[in-house]
């Protein structure tokens, strides 16, 4: 196991983690469309440095998680490609982005 | 009470024919020619297996009538008229055959699974033969004589398709050499009795007639299923040919053959009208009156006795069902004949005297006399069929049924009077006339069986049916018009109703010439019972009937009226006026059995198999509605949702790998 430049992988594990939640609150406590689909990009990019990190660090890991790393870059990418499409039409229809007030599917 | 037959042979006109097609395995053909010469056994096979033919022509008739009819106006009739003469003419080309001896059973496979066989096929003997003879020839007549009483009906063609269908399920019923295909043919009989009762749908009164002879006949059928069950279940066949043999060979215990006959025989009793099913058959007479004639005469009613006759070796083995057959037999001839005699209604007397005469037959049946039942039936059919369609034709020139306001027609309709006057002599029963042979055979057979009661409620019965078809003739055709309007508006009818009425009146006068025929090739071993005088017996009480009603009929109506109100008159009068409250009775048990267990069923499907059903539904609607609250609308709620059930799982999960 070799250690990037001496950083421990425990180290990046706390980056992603600090990240993922830095994310989440974007996701939950922003009000603004776009805003919560900006959260959702930091959230998946949490993960890719845990993907990474451990493609790195743990023996037989092989290429496998920066293979994935890749694959979620590329989702994340056409998830942004919709979203902000659909953003895009809320905005023309309704004039407005803020999530409180799109609430027609309320029960 | 253990009724011994008196006849010996009677049981050797259902020759036990070799099981033709019994395994389903192929379609065999029986043929017996007694004498006949080697070259005329192949003329007699062929003749006897076009049997299924006489009622697939009808059947023709019936589909020609719903696909051509409409077009074809009133020529439609023509239809069934010329399929049932096809049959009639097919029908003696048999019979003369069956008179060589000849008999016929085939069988082809028909349904096949899990070890049951089931074939379908036909037979005819000499008892279907004349049978077929008499149904169609009686139905060709009628269809006739209808198409000049239906003329200009809105529902002309819908009447001939009916009717011809009906006599399609009567022919099939009566070549049937299995209960399965005669059960089809029996309920076909039920249905078209409902559509032709019902046939003026537009008064209710005959909608509920209707439903009122399908009902009560039901309740005969059901206890027919439940026979043809039981056989089946202990025999594994539906042949008629089989089934007595294969039942003997079961050493069955006497309750169980008596059960089994006894059920057979309440199809039997539901469908010829017997006491206390009688009660459809008089209402029935809302149906048009060839109708009243079709279903007393060839069909329906005659149906119930053949079943009898056709079963008769089952009758035969269970010790006391025969003289059950001739207990209900004997009380059917009496009660109805004692309503018949204070009808005012043309067609009721008609209807209760048919009831009456079929007490007679099933009573030569119950007293082992098959051929006097027979031959009664066939007797009756001409005669019974001559005086509706006579009947038929003064309501059809009086414009009503009740005999009050006729009188005098006699002027007015003389073809008419003359053969309703045949037809009433013969079913009273006066020599030379066929009537007073057939009844003559029944009541000498009935004298010599064990429980002499018979004999007197049938003698009684004689009379009073002298008494009352002298009542119908005097006051129909006799004495002075009672009212001018009906008398001014009565004309001879049209040539299409008075040449059957001739031709019907031939058979019903002169049938009396066959018995010895008949008996013959129905019975070769019986001989009529020799009881000497007393054979005059009921001519006796006939003539008294006659006189009596003649002594009445012509007295003034003051007379009668002053007669009517001492009460050893008035007693019985009422009762036969109320119909011996059979009605009533019957209103009552179906009220009590009816209605009660309804109650109790109803309550329960009400509030135990609904009540299920709706708890169903409520418990789906309050999940719903407790559900309904999780979805607020807000994106965001559904994600943090989404992220502390994450949380809580992560969790769950570390604790699970601590522990484990």
């Amino acid at each position: 196991m070799i250690a990037v430049q001496g950083v421990p992988l425990v180290d990046f594990l706390l980056l992603g983690a600090l990240l993922f939640c830095v994310g989440l609150f974007a996701a939950l406590r922003r009000s603004n469309a776009i805003m919560i689909l900006m959260g959702i990009e930091v959230m998946l990019n949490a993960v890719n440095i845990n993907l990474v990190a451990f493609s790195r660090y743990l023996p037989r890991g092989g290429d496998r998680g920066q293979a994935f790393a890749v694959f979620v870059l590329a989702v994340a990418a056409a998830e942004a490609a919709v979203g902000l499409a659909m953003v895009i039409i809320v905005s023309r229809r309704r004039g407005t982005i803020e999530i409180e007030e799109i609430s027609d599917m309320r029960g | 009470m253990l009724n011994t037959p008196p006849c010996v042979g009677s049981c050797s006109e259902f020759p036990r024919l070799p099981r033709a097609g019994r395994r389903g395995a192929d379609a065999s053909t029986v043929c017996a020619p007694a004498a006949a010469p080697l070259g005329a056994e192949k003329a007699v096979t062929c003749l006897l297996s076009l049997g299924w033919l006489v009622p697939l022509l009808a059947l023709l008739g019936y589909v020609g009538h719903v696909f051509l009819g409409q077009r074809a106006k009133q020529w439609s009739a023509l239809f069934g008229i010329v399929a049932l003469a096809l049959g009639f003419a097919l029908s003696v080309g048999m019979l003369a055959q069956t008179i060589g001896g000849a008999s016929i059973d085939v069988s082809v496979p028909w349904l096949s699974m899990g070890g049951i066989n089931v074939p379908m096929g036909f037979s005819i003997g000499p008892l279907q033969a004349v049978m077929l003879t008499m149904v169609t020839f009686v139905s060709c007549f009628i269809e006739i004589y209808s198409m000049g009483y239906m003329k200009g009906d809105i529902r002309y063609n819908r009447f001939f398709a009916n009717v011809t269908l009906f006599v399609a399920g009567m022919l099939t019923a009566v070549v049937a050499n299995n209960f399965i295909l005669f059960f089809a043919a029996w309920e076909i009989m039920g249905l078209c009795s409902y559509l032709l009762i019902g046939h003026w749908f537009e008064d209710p009164a005959n909608g509920r007639a209707a439903t009122k002879a399908f009902l009560v006949t039901r309740i005969g059928d059901v206890g027919l299923l439940l026979g043809i069950w039981w056989c089946f279940t202990l025999t594994h066949t539906f042949q008629f040919a089989a089934l007595p043999g294969d039942l003997a060979a079961l050493h069955l215990p006497a309750a169980t053959l008596n059960a089994i006959a006894l059920l057979i025989f309440l199809g039997a009793v539901g469908k010829s009208a017997q006491v206390p099913l009688q009660i459809w058959l008089p209402d029935a007479m809302a149906g048009p009156t060839p109708i009243s004639a079709l279903i007393h005469a060839a069909t329906m009613v005659a149906a119930g006795v053949y079943l009898v006759a056709r079963t008769y070796p089952i009758f035969q083995m269970a010790p006391s069902a025969l003289f059950w057959v001739g207990l209900v037999g004997a009380v059917s001839a009496f009660i109805p004949a004692t309503i018949a005699c204070v009808q005012t209604d043309i067609k009721k007397v008609l209807a209760y005297s048919t009831i009456s005469q079929l007490g007679y037959m099933m009573l030569g049946l119950g007293v082992g006399a098959m051929e006097a039942g027979i031959f009664h039936l066939l007797t009756h059919a001409f005669f019974k069929a001559l005086l509706f369609l006579a009947a038929g034709s003064v309501i059809h020139a009086a414009g009503t049924q009740n005999m009050h306001e006729m009188g005098g027609l006699w002027k007015k309709q003389r073809w008419t009077a003359a053969t309703f006057i045949i037809g009433s002599l013969a079913l009273a029963a006066i020599p030379p006339m066929s009537g007073f042979f057939s009844k003559d055979a029944i009541l000498a057979a009935a004298y010599v069986s064990p429980d002499p009661v018979f004999y007197w409620l049938g003698t009684v019965a004689a009379g009073l049916t002298a008494y009352y078809m002298t009542r119908v003739v005097l006051m129909t055709f006799f004495g002075s018009p009672r009212s001018e309007h009906v008398y001014e508006h009565a004309h001879e009818s049209p040539a299409v109703m008075v040449v059957p009425l001739v031709v019907l009146a031939v058979p019903a006068a002169a049938l009396g010439l066959a018995a010895g025929f008949l008996r013959h090739l129905l019975a070769p071993g019986y001989i009529k019972p020799d009881v000497g005088l007393i054979e005059f017996v009921p001519l006796l009480f006939a003539i008294a009937g006659f006189l009596w009603a003649y002594a009445l009929y012509t007295a003034p109506l003051a007379r009668r009226a002053a007669l009517l109100r001492s009460p050893l008159i008035a007693a019985p009068y009422t009762l036969f006026k109320q119909l011996w409250f059979f009605d009533h009775a019957g209103s009552v048990v179906t009220y009590v059995l009816g209605l009660g267990p309804s109650f109790v069923i109803g309550a329960f499907d009400r509030y135990v198999v609904d009540g299920l059903v709706n708890a169903c539904g409520s418990l789906c609607l309050w999940l719903g509605r407790m559900c309904r609250r999780l979805s607020v609308g807000n994106a965001q709620a559904y994600m943090l949702t989404i992220a502390v059930a994450v949380v809580i799982g992560l969790v769950a999960l570390q604790f699970q790998a601590m522990g484990g």
